[in-house]
């Protein structure tokens, strides 16, 4: 388990950076320290990307390098896998989670297959780039929670930051990863801020690990992603109610860090699942399922979850009632069967 | 606006001036259309006046490849039905387009073969048992791609072509001498990828060569319902590369035309579409029923256009065939079969542990706590047979 803090306020040469600047710093780095790192997508070379993540590489690596693609997702994962095969390293940008769909034969059929189908012999060491989420007023096919199509399937990696500093070391660490990893962009974070040093962006953390954004004795609120934040203000705001809520930020789906999860639930002895994706078959189920049958013995109520409904994601206008927010999660925290312990102080021992 | 001086009325158009948006171009196509049509008539050298200047050296490797991969086709056959395979889709008949497209890529090259193609990894070089692997149900993959350069036989159809365009392009990218070859059924050719693969392929001129095998049928499906184009070599056009129409079943044709396309992508001309009119004899696998969409006489007609046997007539013709050659290359077909039943009748050594190996490059927790569980049952399973083991020696 890694105990961080969520800003780096206080460090010196420390500045503010939007997620987006992370993200785009982090591709520059990869690409000039590796050759054999290659950018490609819709709109990702002269305009910079749609969210402008791939901002100037064009222009300070050559289109040979950060390249526009025929608009055709499928094509662009199929040639980045023939690409890999070759011994590149393609980071692929799917211009929206709804629009990487077209990819997904190539995707399961292939990019998640070929390491194991070839006994290691043929590893496929892609980045895949997808925008997700909701939360910016997006119409149909620009909000989708596409996550749990991506867990669902064996040999990929399922990455998600929710600072600045996780957006570059995250994505750092998928790119130089030998195996695919999906890097989930939470859309409505792009251009949240917090503090990090340009000068020396903060390590890359090995995928698969876990960060507690905030220590707690009541409850652990098990997230990720988009959801990252709207916890930590549920946290807060659950202090007035005599609850201290710990916030899990999970990081990476696959692999799943079992290990700093339920040693959190053991220490609070309640977990709610936040995120956006549906709850039903969402990976909200298979996080409360593992924490039920490992924690079972230290859980004073069932795990319960808070997630988007099991709709088709709404019109920007009626989302905000979809999306898991701060009362949601209170009201969750609340059926957490407090009154068989007499009381609100929470925390079991 | 009025002019003082003269009273007249400038007309709008010139109060504009320079204001005037110019008029769009007159519309042209980007490239000449007719030099990357096909010809109306599929390719032919066997039988015409073009085989006067075949060279007798290359007929006569042809033919001990196609007599060779005859032979295989029939061998791998006779195994599915000893229970050896799983199953295995022929290409008897299709034997012309296989070991053509093998033999015209040079050693740095790599061929990126369909779930059908094994006769085409075999004849670049690679050991059949070892091809046959995903067929017989040891592993998906039997080889090392990069051994041979022969990309995973690929089942999801049409998904392996832009795989060989990205590596094609990545070679070039690199500065290397490499082709791609990348095979496909005509049923293929309806599938998205197929279209994506061509357009990036034109979009980057990448050295990439499609060779499309229309052998007439897609399991049941004929071509007719697949589709409405002149014919699939047409299909090149509308992507802006060259598409040739071949007779599949003539070796020498496809050798000739494949090597031409071949030597197009390496000199960084682009890529080609070439379409080998052939024809599937057997069964779409052994577990089909071809009867059921197709008559005994539209195969009769095909047997009368046989790869083999249009390479034999050739070689009778001149005088390069007695008794004594055709015994040898029957002989070299028969150890080949040989060697192949040799293989398949040793039974695979399997190591369960082997489904968590290679998922990724570190094993994650969940996978660790999982393959830990099947070691447990089987060495449970190890320790009741040896009991029930020592149980009947007493
Ligand atoms: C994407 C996909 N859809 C369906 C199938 C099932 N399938 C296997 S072979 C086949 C027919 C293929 O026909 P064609 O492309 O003409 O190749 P051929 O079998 O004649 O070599 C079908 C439908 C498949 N393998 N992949």
């Amino acid at each position: 388990m890694s105990t961080a803090t969520s800003t780096a306020a206080g460090r010196t040469g420390t500045k503010p950076a939007t997620m987006a600047q992370a993200l785009q710093r982090a591709l520059r780095d990869s690409l000039a320290e590796d050759p054999a790192v290659h950018v490609m997508g819709e709109d990702v070379g002269t305009l910079g990307g749609v969210f402008r993540i791939t901002d100037g590489l064009a222009k300070e690596f050559g289109e040979d390098r950060v390249t526009d693609t025929p608009l055709a997702e499928a094509g662009i994962l199929g040639t980045a896998v023939g690409m890999a095969m070759y011994g590149l390293r393609p980071v692929v940008e799917m211009q929206f989670d709804a629009f990487a769909y077209p990819a997904f034969e190539q995707l399961i059929s292939h990019v998640a297959k070929m390491r194991n189908r070839t006994k290691g012999a043929m590893p496929l060491p892609l980045t895949i780039r997808v925008p997700y989420g909701g939360g910016i007023g997006g119409v149909e096919h620009h909000c989708d929670s596409s996550e749990a199509y991506y867990i669902a399937t064996p040999g990929l990696h399922v990455v998600t930051p929710a600072t600045v500093e996780d957006a570059y070391g995250l994505l750092r660490a998928s790119i130089a990863s030998d195996d695919p990893v999906i890097f989930l962009e939470p859309k409505r974070l792009y251009w949240s801020k917090g503090s990090w040093n340009p000068e020396a962006p903060t390590a890359v953390e090995p995928i698969g690990k876990a960060v507690v954004r905030r220590t707690g004795r009541s409850a652990t609120l098990i997230t990720y992603g988009p959801s990252v934040p709207v916890c930590m203000e549920a946290a807060e705001a659950a202090q007035a109610e005599g609850w201290d809520l710990e916030v899990v930020d999970l990081r990476s789906l696959v692999p799943f860090d079992d290990e700093t999860v339920c040693a959190s639930v053991r220490r609070t002895g309640r977990a709610v699942v936040v995120h956006e994706s549906g709850g039903f078959g969402g990976p909200g189920g298979e996080i409360a399922a593992r924490v039920t049958e490992r924690c079972f013995h230290h859980l004073e109520a069932p795990v319960l979850r808070v997630a988007g409904f099991d709709i088709p994601y709404p019109p920007p206008m009626l989302e905000r009632h979809h999306l898991p927010g701060v009362d949601r999660i209170l009201d969750a925290v609340a059926r957490l069967q407090w009154e068989s312990e007499g009381g609100l102080e929470g925390g079991s021992v | 606006m009025v002019s003082t001086r003269t009273g007249r009325s400038t007309p709008v158009m010139e109060q504009r001036g320079t204001h005037q948006p110019t008029p769009p171009p007159a519309w042209k196509p980007r490239t000449d259309p007719a030099p990357l049509l096909p010809d109306p008539e599929p390719y032919r050298v066997l039988g015409t006046s073009r085989a006067a200047e075949a060279d007798s050296t290359l007929l006569l490797k042809l033919y001990g490849e196609l007599v060779r991969g005859r032979r295989y086709n029939a061998q791998a056959t006779a195994l599915t039905k000893q229970g050896r395979l799983a199953v295995y889709p022929s290409t008897t008949g299709q034997e012309a387009a296989e070991v053509a497209a093998a033999m015209v890529l040079q050693e740095q090259d790599w061929l990126f073969p369909s779930y059908r193609d094994t006769l085409a990894a075999v004849a670049r070089g690679l050991d059949p048992v070892q091809a046959l692997g995903l067929l017989r149900g040891d592993w998906h993959t039997g080889y090392d791609p990069y051994e041979h350069r022969i990309a995973p036989l690929s089942t999801p159809l049409a998904t392996q072509l832009p795989h060989a365009v990205g590596l094609a392009h990545a070679a070039r990218l690199k500065g290397d001498d490499v082709v791609a070859l990348a095979m496909v059924g005509d049923g293929g050719t309806s599938e998205g990828d197929f279209h994506e693969a061509l357009n990036f392929a034109a979009v980057w001129q990448a050295p990439v060569v499609f060779l499309v095998q229309n052998n007439g049928f897609a399991i049941s499906v004929p071509l007719a319902k697949q589709t409405a184009a002149p014919s699939l070599a047409h299909k090149a056009v509308g992507y802006g590369m060259p598409g040739r129409l071949v007779d599949g079943n003539d070796a020498a044709a496809m050798h000739e035309v494949l090597s031409e396309a071949v030597r197009n992508a390496r000199a960084g001309r682009g890529p080609t579409l070439v379409e080998a009119v052939t024809y599937r004899m057997d069964a779409h696998t052994n577990a089909d029923d071809a009867t059921r969409y197709r008559s005994d006489a539209e195969v009769e007609t095909w047997r009368a256009h046989d790869p083999v046997a249009l390479m034999e007539r050739e070689l009778t013709g001149r005088g390069l065939l007695d008794e004594q050659r055709i015994e040898a290359v029957r002989q070299d077909a028969e150890e080949f079969a040989a060697r192949l039943r040799q293989g398949m009748n040793a039974d695979p050594v399997l190591d369960p542990m082997d489904l968590f190996t290679h998922v990724y490059a570190e094993q994650t927790s969940q996978l660790r706590e999982q393959a830990a569980q099947l070691r447990a049952e089987l060495d449970a399973e190890a320790e009741a047979e040896a009991a029930s083991g020592a149980e009947q020696e007493r």
